[in-house]
């Protein structure tokens, strides 16, 4: 399938909103009503293993010390105490200040940076173009850890080891996968737009920020979340930077600091109702965006299944 | 491509520019150039600082000695020698990221794709499997390695008490070296929701003439799937296999909390040392820079290595639409 034809898909999927598939595509294909309770019965027993851990979390975080580990569905003894104590035990509220703070900035600036490069090799000819384009595809191969070190040299030189700038900053100069999906969605916008706006007059910056742009929110919209949730999940990077810096910390390796501190397996002191509810509330935002942006995720996801 | 044409045409795809490409080949506008490179600037400033300088930096500094305090002493090759020869933590890494990689890729894959296939299957509730096998994919990898070390716990954890139930003495997961790779390979596969929308966006589309026409001559539904589904949907499932085994033989974040914590009854030991949980340990807890750039190179070498394998294997089996015509 051609670049062009991918985007078109995209952007078709994207306004048309995710929930359907495109009219009579699906009706004839699967089984049946009764036919169906098959395929239902085995489903459910697979969401069951996937929501289950979620579900043993909730309730885990309601029971009281002693009963962590007792496995029952309703806790036995009902508690709200590790919601409120799991605040004082630890920096988990400046902590999920700090994640938020630094999603962010990644989101904003990758955003930001990415849609200025894509468009650049969308809608312009300039020499070297492949050439250059194909590096940008290169470097989405190279694994991280090569560079690790020397980028950490970087920080370190001007001084910003031990500060939260390190986890965003180089998203100011975009990243490869994200310039890679913008690209393919504003080479699907309609060509004549972009010329009737030269004739009129309006500048190269006036194509990218009144029509490429507001155009391509949706997929803005997807590139903000995927990278919001990359910097939520983030381990290496809070690890190499933040040290002991416990303030600045963000929630993994808070998590991690509550999981070494309270498990005995780690010389710890056994408080697993902490640990369990610093984990669930660790997960709570991310689930929220998706509950609320479901479409963007699962539109996002599956136009990867397209690049091919 | 029918579906360019409802939009007129692209960017992409304007025929003036096509037909007028070849006559003024070397003729670039000169203000559109500066322009463009204008809104490149942004990525040719990270190429330079943050992926070409780092990777000269990190090659020059593979071949010295550099603990962060001294400036880097040039040893020549000695780095390569100790990690191919000399280390044995070096291969014990790379047998257990292996391991991790070759059970987690195939069933990741398998799974995905049976339960899309499912998925496929029904009309009805098809929104609500997919949001409950994707809500995992949610959960900070930090959260995921704190719950499956409760849920694994081999004497009161949830999992070993199902078993039981059953009459299966379940293992020690999370001690037992044998069990060390199957639990993180497990604990893995709970967050496989990407790959399963991928797989169901492949299979929505698959032309429906296709099964009818197959139908109508008597094929089998093993045969369907052997002849029209796998063959449809082969270039997404090729493009999760490398994309599954990059994140694989990367993967860092469970183990580091279950094993890389200093103080962790396990702490890296033979069965549970990922390849880059040590990487990270010759660096940032032993500063050992120059070994780690070493050590970095040599996964370099890996991924790509096994990626373009993967690419020649794959080549011969993988059906792209665009060859259709």
């Amino acid at each position: 399938m051609s670049a062009v034809a991918a985007a078109d898909r995209v952007v078709d999927d994207v306004a048309e909103t995710s929930g359907g598939t495109p009219a009579g595509r699906d009706s004839g294909r699967g089984v049946h009503g009764w036919h169906q309770v098959p395929f239902w019965i085995l489903l459910s027993f697979f969401a069951v293993l996937f929501i289950y851990p979620f579900i043993w979390l909730v309730s885990a975080s309601f029971k009281p010390r002693g009963e962590v580990f007792d496995n029952r569905l309703i806790p036995a003894t009902f508690t709200l105490d590790n919601w409120g104590q799991v605040w004082r035990v630890s920096p988990l509220l400046t902590w999920l200040g700090n994640s938020g703070l630094v999603g962010l900035l990644a989101a904003g600036t990758v955003t930001a940076s990415s849609a200025l490069v894509a468009f650049g090799f969308a809608y312009f000819r300039f020499p070297a173009k492949n050439l250059l384009f194909g590096l940008v595809l290169s470097t989405m191969m190279l694994p991280g850890m090569v560079t690790m070190i020397p980028v950490f040299l970087i920080w370190k030189e001007v001084g910003l080891v031990g500060t939260q700038v390190p986890l965003w900053a180089q998203n100011l100069t975009g990243s490869a996968f994200y310039i890679f999906l913008l690209r393919q969605f504003f080479l699907g916008l309609p060509r004549e737009l972009f010329e009737a706006a030269r004739v009129d007059g309006c500048s190269y910056w006036g194509l990218f920020w009144r029509i490429a742009a507001p155009l391509s929110r949706p997929a803005l919209i997807i590139v903000f979340i995927f990278e919001f949730q990359a910097s939520w999940d983030d381990v290496l990077k809070p690890l190499i930077y933040l040290g002991n810096k416990t303030d600045l910390y963000t929630v993994p390796i808070g998590l991690n600091s509550l999981f070494v501190k309270y498990n005995p397996i780690a010389g710890g002191e056994g408080d697993f109702q902490y640990i369990v509810t610093a984990s669930l509330i660790s997960a709570v935002p991310l689930i929220l965006i998706f509950l609320f942006g479901q479409r963007f995720f699962i539109e996002g996801i599956a136009s990867q299944a397209r690049k091919g | 491509m029918a579906t360019v044409s409802a939009a007129g045409p692209a960017l992409g795809d304007d025929p003036r520019r096509t037909r007028a490409r070849a006559a003024r080949r070397r003729k670039y506008d000169p203000r559109e150039t500066r322009a463009a490179f204008a809104f490149l600037t942004p990525w040719i400033i990270g190429f330079l600082v943050f992926t070409l300088g780092p990777m000269i930096w990190s090659l020059y500094l593979s071949l010295t000695r550099y603990n962060l305090v001294d400036s880097p002493q040039f040893v020549g090759l000695k780095n390569y020698k100790r990690m191919l020869g000399e280390d044995p933590r070096v291969a014990t890494a790379l047998f257990n990221t292996f391991v991790y990689a070759v059970l987690y890729v195939p069933l990741a894959i398998v799974v995905a794709l049976g339960l899309a296939m499912l998925l496929d299957r029904v009309t009805r509730g098809a929104g609500f499997f997919r949001t409950a096998y994707y809500l995992p994919v949610m959960t900070p990898g930090v959260a995921v390695a704190v719950m499956f070390s409760l849920l694994l716990n081999g004497n009161y954890g949830l999992v070993n008490r199902a078993l039981s139930v059953i009459g299966i003495q379940g293992p020690q997961w999370l001690t037992d070296p044998a069990w060390i790779k199957p639990s993180i390979v497990l604990m893995s596969l709970w967050s496989l929701g990407g790959a399963i929308v991928i797989f169901l966006a492949a299979l929505k589309n698959v032309p429906r003439e296709l099964y009818e026409a197959a139908s109508i001559d008597g094929a089998s539904s093993w045969r369907r799937f052997r002849s029209i589904t796998l063959p449809m949907i082969s270039s997404a499932v090729f493009f999760q296999v490398i994309v599954l085994t990059i994140y694989a033989l990367q993967m860092f974040d469970k183990v580091f909390v279950l094993f890389g914590n200093p103080g962790s009854q396990t702490y890296a030991g033979n069965s549970s040392l990922f390849y880059t949980l040590y990487l990270f340990q010759q660096a940032f807890q032993k500063l050992n820079m120059g070994y780690a750039s070493a050590l970095a190179w040599l996964l370099f070498v890996i991924v790509m290595v096994i990626t373009v394998i993967q690419v020649k294997v794959g080549n011969r089996f993988v059906y792209y639409e665009s060859e259709r015509k």
